[in-house]
């Protein structure tokens, strides 16, 4: 089944508030080898403004991934995990996710097109918080190979 | 350390006002084994087998086990962070455009450079190149770094 070309402009319901905690703000810091202070010492990120220690900047990923999900299951979408190759990614961010953040996300398929007998799905997540202003936008390129591939 | 070997993971002061197209802001090795994938695995929620089973992966067509593109993308930025400072990133994108493969045994090692790309009304891009062996694993990697604050 190839992509639903009809995918393009749909936008999925908001997810549930994603509660940001402290210790995963650090797990998934080490993870991805950061050694700044306001990632991991919470006095050191206070001293520089912040309430908390303060996300790396592809975090949103893992929220972002909550939405991806709802596209994978949307058995109109045409668009089956294993035949997805990440293309690319962007994160645009209005300020850094703090720990204690209540994040919302919410996706829009901003464009489907045929790319030799591939599919490319661009896809955009707003982060927001808990009071509604933004946090970051979350843009990427799912190219979803043909059945021939 | 030799004074080379110094030099590979230098990294200036952040000095704005300094800045020049084409410097060198920071440079560094990073190494990635199938540990630091386990643990990536577990800290973004991104449990594809691709990435921790050699089974999988050749079941697929894959030459080996990949490392995720969100850590290679998560890692490379972490030079710069470091240089500006973590609230500072604005924007960061990459083009995924050659898979990582990480040996069981030798792991795998990326270079990173980060030089100015274009310098912008309170801002500066930073343009980072990232190689496993020879080639390059990330394109149009960009960050965005506020340069007025």
């Amino acid at each position: 089944m190839p992509v639903n070309p009809e995918l393009q402009g749909r936008q999925y319901p908001p997810t549930a508030p994603y509660l940001v905690g402290r210790e995963k703000v650090r797990e998934f810091a080490r993870a991805v080898q950061a050694t700044h202070p306001e990632h991991l010492d919470v006095e050191a990120a206070r001293a520089a403004g912040h309430a908390d220690v303060i996300a790396p900047p592809t975090f949103p990923v893992v929220i972002q991934q909550l939405t991806w999900n709802q596209l994978l299951d949307d058995p109109e979408a045409g668009i089956v995990l294993e035949r997805i190759v990440h293309g690319d990614q962007r994160f645009t961010a209005t300020r850094p996710i703090v720990a204690g953040d209540e994040l919302t996300a919410q996706l829009t398929v901003t464009r489907v097109r045929s790319l030799g007998g591939n599919d490319m799905v661009t896809c955009e997540t707003e982060v927001t918080d808990a009071s509604g202003k933004h946090v970051v936008t979350a843009t990427s390129s799912l190219v979803v190979a043909g059945e021939a591939a | 350390m030799s004074g080379t070997e110094a030099a590979r993971f230098a990294q200036g002061a952040f000095e704005p006002g300094q800045l020049e197209v084409g410097q060198v802001v920071a440079e560094r090795e990073l190494r990635v084994t199938r540990d630091s994938l386990v643990r990536y695995a577990g800290a973004s929620g991104d449990f594809n087998a691709i990435h921790y089973r050699d089974d999988v992966a050749a079941a697929v067509g894959l030459p080996g086990v990949l490392a995720h593109g969100m850590l290679t993308m998560g890692a490379a930025v972490q030079p710069v962070i470091d240089w500006a400072g973590p609230a500072r990133i604005l924007d960061y994108q990459v083009r995924f455009t050659r898979p990582v493969v990480v040996d069981p045994d030798a792991g795998a090692t990326l270079h990173v450079l980060a030089k100015v790309g274009q310098l912008g009304e309170g801002t500066a891009r930073i343009d980072l190149t990232v190689t496993a062996g020879e080639q390059t694993v990330l394109g149009k990697a960009q960050v965005v770094v506020a340069t007025d604050r």
